[in-house]
């Protein structure tokens, strides 16, 4: 698995587009797995399954305003399923929309190895807004479990690589 | 200025989104929905549709899960054993949760609490509810029930299960609920430490774990002791389980307080069903319990076997007697006035006076009735026993066993 993220030309880059249904029906399904399945299973609250869809969209799309439309959408109703203000993942999922979808003009992040370090990266940037946030507009002042968080972006970061993969195949070349 | 804005058109949409979107959250954040009560919050529309989208589905996919298991269940595998279990285990939820309130009545009659009179709350009616969906995200510790408002649940109502409190209905959609967990950090009830009657907070955090705030540093808490609610939060009635002490460590916002770590009694992170409690009935303790203390003796009473009826004109024979062949022990009033005063068949009625002293029974003005014979409380008093302590209950003559009633005893 390389893990080299390699400089590509705008000419050579491929940018993709999805059909209505995938484009509404994938974030939602996410959102559902997201909420659905850890009452059973706690262990699958380590995963973001929106703010994987996010960066997969963003980067595929490779438009920066798609980008953060996409993720304020995902992230707003995220939000309306946690008891927390309704905003939280939304700045936070915005901002890694828009970041992704620039990031994608400008690098190639089709291959596996690039994928798991943009996932990583961009997971501990999401946790980062979203406690920045937390605790300027909402006040919270709960520490931070680095340790813990560090392994949620792990675990995100392995599991992005075949969830992009699947994904992969209802891209559609614009 | 047209240039501009097709340039930076990318961060400059960035910016009015995020701008929005804080404002958004500003608003909700400063701002009750209710100006009259600003605790209160109301349903963001955003959230009552997403939910509204999204639960029809989960209930459809728990209701089909749930055919298709009960289908293979109840028509193919063990049809009858299965329904038997399924009853047997509500009794058994059903009988741990009186348990426990028994145990607290208990707990509660022994320090005499019951003599302050005030209300005291117990669980009246609850709903079962399936647990359909979670917030999905660490930092927000919420679970939805598939029963709403159309099942008669409101805000703030105590959800249990027969283990432990689960949390409490945050909000309320026409069929489903929002139900915030003990352990999310916006959560709190009131508690109390089971043997030491330490009273304290009970919150969560971001991690999930649920602390035990508010408790003196300085008093002493041993780890494995319960935790139970103390009702004081008006949400959870009182005495239910709420978990077992797990850590004390000494809290680092407040170095004067300890932060005492919970096990929650109830498993979190794996719940499937949940009572919802829709009712809390209020009792008063009744006015025996309310007149006074309960005296030892009382309860001696109530609980040792009765007296033989005596015969009405005995009992003032042997009191006439008693005084006359005794002269040195004098009735004793307090101690007669306890003994059981019953009507007689065939003899005259007494009165019993009622007040204070129910045993106080008023004489009749008969002139003296025949002379006792010996009664056991003569050869009492001669024999040693007659000094002993216990010789006053046996030396009230019309203690002893006397002759049927209507009989007039020999000479």
């Amino acid at each position: 698995m390389s893990g080299a993220v390699t400089y590509t030309s705008r000419e050579e880059i491929d940018v993709h587009r999805f059909s209505w249904g995938i484009s509404v029906g994938i974030p939602l399904l996410a959102i559902f797995i997201q909420v659905f399945f850890p009452v059973r299973l706690d262990f699958l609250k380590v995963f973001d399954l929106p703010l994987l869809v996010t960066i997969f969209f963003a980067v595929a799309r490779r438009k920066p305003i798609t980008g953060l439309i996409t993720g304020a959408l995902i992230g707003t109703v995220q939000d309306a399923f946690s008891s927390q203000p309704i905003g939280l993942n939304g700045i936070a999922k915005t901002m890694i929309g828009y970041l992704a979808s620039s990031l994608g003009v400008r690098l190639d992040v089709d291959n596996p190895g690039s994928r798991f370090l943009m996932t990583v990266g961009f997971y501990l940037l999401h946790r980062f807004i979203y406690t920045v946030i937390d605790i300027g507009l909402v006040g919270a002042s709960e520490p931070q479990n680095w340790g813990h968080l560090l392994f949620c972006a792990v675990c995100n970061g392995v599991l992005a690589v075949p969830l992009f993969a699947l994904l992969d195949r209802f891209k559609q070349r614009s | 200025m047209e240039s501009f804005f097709s340039r930076y058109k990318n961060p400059l949409l960035l910016m009015a989104v995020l701008f929005v979107q804080v404002i958004m959250l500003a608003t909700q954040v400063k701002r009750p929905d209710d100006p009259k009560n600003p605790s209160s919050g109301g349903t963001r529309l955003i959230r009552v549709w997403a939910v509204n989208i999204i639960t029809p589905i989960e209930r459809g996919f728990i209701g089909t899960g749930h055919f298709f298991r009960n289908t293979w269940h109840n028509y193919i595998d063990l049809h009858d054993v299965r329904n038997q279990n399924r009853k047997l285990q509500a009794e058994v939820d059903r009988l741990r949760m009186e348990q426990a309130k028994l145990k607290e009545d208990a707990e509660q009659s022994r320090r005499l609490q019951n003599l302050l009179g005030f209300k005291e709350k117990f669980i009246g009616k609850t709903v079962a509810a399936q647990v359909i969906g979670s917030s999905g995200s660490e930092q927000s510790r919420v679970i939805y029930i598939d029963k709403g408002s159309h099942d008669g649940l409101k805000q703030d109502m105590a959800v249990i299960t027969p283990d432990g409190i689960v949390g409490k209905v945050k909000e309320v959609y026409f069929m489903s609920s929002q139900v915030l967990v003990i352990n999310d950090r916006d959560s709190g009830a009131g508690v109390i430490l089971e043997k030491s009657r330490l009273q304290g907070d009970l919150h969560g955090s971001s991690q999930g774990e649920t602390v035990v705030k508010n408790v003196m540093s300085d008093e002493k808490v041993d780890v494995g002791e319960k935790v139970i609610t103390s009702g004081g939060d008006r949400i959870y009635p009182k005495g239910l389980p709420v978990g077992n002490v797990t850590a004390v460590n000494s809290d680092s916002d407040k170095p004067l307080f300890l932060s005492i770590s919970i096990k929650p009694a109830a498993n979190l992170s794996r719940l499937e069903e949940v009572l919802v409690i829709t009712k809390m009935t209020e009792e008063l303790p009744n006015a025996n319990q309310t007149a006074g203390p309960i005296r030892a003796a009382d309860i001696l009473a109530q609980r040792l076997p009765t007296v033989p009826k005596l015969p009405e004109k005995a009992v003032e024979n042997a009191n006439d007697k008693t005084q006359e062949k005794i002269p040195r022990k004098q009735p004793n009033d307090a101690g007669a006035s306890t003994q059981p005063q019953r009507p007689i068949s065939g003899g005259p009625a007494k009165k019993v006076v009622s007040g204070a002293n129910p045993g106080v029974t008023e004489q009749s003005s008969k002139p003296a009735a025949p002379k006792l014979p010996k009664t056991k409380k003569s050869a009492a008093d001669q024999s040693p026993q007659a000094t002993s302590p216990k010789s006053t209950q046996t030396d009230k003559p019309e203690t002893q066993p006397m002759p049927a009633s209507g009989e007039k005893p020999p000479e």
